[in-house]
């Protein structure tokens, strides 16, 4: 049996996303692997009350540009059109930059809620929610606001906390080739929390640079094996 | 008005503190830097946590590659050696003790060696990053900051106010007034800037500075 993965646009990748959905995006932050087609796509299909889970909440297009020349679409889309209801990430904004992203301004305005979460602790929890753990202790945070409210235990004579698993219902991917069954392969800086978050949704949807038939990618050097890979879109590089 | 270091010198120093054979983090911002700076004859693996161990310099135009950034968003150039690998991976070798140095700017530090460098009043929004990672997992912290705030307030501080990345985890505070060291009898002032005196540094610090035996001024 062959399932077709393959579909022709973007806007068809997340036509079922529904009102409260559980969103990941991959990427850093910046446009290093984020997946630009598929926000695009979402902001267009407008679903509401979603909880994005992403390393960054993005800038917003005229930020963009002080990043990447010509700027881009990130995250913020979701943010202007009102469409997020909760934000968990790592760098929800830039200290670095003006307090204007779409999702600072939105937080401001009490629109959006924000869990912050250290970032390596985010990519384990989804990592643990991937791989069916129920958690895991780290240092990382004791003595700070992130232990507020979670389990401590002394191990080794240390203090640690508890942490708990993340899934999503999609995740939406960018990757640089993928074979038509659905194996990935990433480029560069562009890797980043994308395998990650890939094996953590029930729909993982990914838009590619390339796609090539199956056999074409070296066995040794795939990333996300397919079984992780529900849709693909090869989107114009 | 007595002239202080400016970003590039104070950088320079914290390359300075990198041990041969060393891999090192550099946090956001000025600590990016730093990769411009290697000493002569010394070789450091730097690892960005957004996956990538052994890149080099900053890019010029020319060599910019969007999808080959640190952890700035800087586009950076390739080192032969060069890998890369997925945010968990790259947090297992920060966690695990596989970083020997992390370079990261602050807010304020406290005589403790608490670190505060992710919040600030004003902005509820930003977040941590890998800051809280880096700091609890590096063997070393190299904190490099202006001494003091553009209103002239103390950074360096006997307890931080702002929110706490971690906990007495500092090494060296590099600033450009002074280089200092965190020991378990208190902040010990080991370098001063050309042209200033301990009692001028000493006002403009909250936390009680323990001049060195042997203070000298900075140099490269």
């Amino acid at each position: 049996m062959t399932v077709n993965k393959v579909l022709s646009s973007c806007d068809a990748a997340v036509a079922d996303v529904f009102d409260g959905a559980t969103v990941m995006v991959g990427g850093f932050g910046s446009f290093a692997g984020l997946p630009v087609n598929l926000i695009v796509a979402l902001s267009r299909q407008g679903a509401k009350n979603l909880t994005v889970i992403a390393n960054m909440g993005g800038v917003g297009f005229e930020l963009s540009q002080r990043l990447k020349p010509g700027g881009y679409p990130d995250l913020g889309l979701l943010f202007e059109n009102g469409q997020v209801k909760k934000f968990i990430g790592s760098v929800p904004a830039l200290g670095g930059m003006p307090p204007t992203s779409p999702l600072e301004r939105s937080h401001r305005e009490g629109k959006v809620e924000i869990e912050v979460v250290p970032q390596g602790t985010m990519a384990e929890r989804i990592r643990c929610g991937a791989g069916g753990l129920g958690g895991f202790y780290t240092r990382v945070g004791v003595g700070t606001v992130v232990e507020k409210g979670k389990e401590k235990k002394v191990i080794n004579g240390k203090e640690y906390i508890l942490e708990l698993p993340l899934v999503a219902d999609f995740a939406l991917i960018k990757a640089h080739k993928a074979d038509t069954m659905g194996n990935l392969v990433y480029r560069k800086t562009a890797r980043c929390f994308n395998p990650v978050m890939a094996t953590a949704a029930r729909t993982t949807i990914v838009e590619v640079d390339k796609l090539v038939p199956v056999g074409e990618l070296d066995p040794e050097v795939i990333v996300t094996p397919h079984v992780y890979v529900h849709r693909i879109v090869e989107v114009a590089g | 008005m007595k002239s202080r270091l400016d970003e590039q010198t104070i950088t320079l120093r914290a390359t300075r503190e990198f041990a041969d054979g060393s891999v090192v983090n550099l946090g956001y911002g000025m600590p990016g830097l730093c990769a411009n700076f290697i000493p002569e004859g010394r070789t450091v693996f730097f690892q960005s946590e957004n996956g990538m161990l052994g890149y080099g310099s900053l890019a010029s135009d020319a060599e910019k590659d969007y999808e080959m950034i640190n952890a700035s968003d800087q586009p950076v150039t390739p080192m032969p050696g060069l890998c890369f690998f997925d945010s968990a991976a790259s947090f297992d070798m920060i966690r695990g003790g596989h970083i020997d140095v992390v370079v990261l700017g602050a807010y304020q530090v406290s005589e403790k060696g608490d670190l505060a460098n992710w919040g600030r009043p004003g902005r509820p929004a930003t977040g941590m990053g890998g800051g809280m990672d880096l700091a609890s997992g590096a063997k070393k912290v190299i904190v490099t900051m202006l001494h003091t705030t553009k209103e002239g307030e103390p950074r360096i501080v006997k307890e931080c106010t702002y929110p706490l990345t971690a906990r007495q985890c500092v090494s060296i505070v590099i600033t450009d007034l002074a280089v200092i060291e965190v020991t378990k009898e208190g902040l010990v002032l080991k370098e001063i800037a050309p042209g200033w005196t301990v009692p001028e540094v000493q006002n403009l610090t909250e936390a009680r500075l323990i001049p060195a035996k042997d203070i000298k001024e900075i140099a490269l």
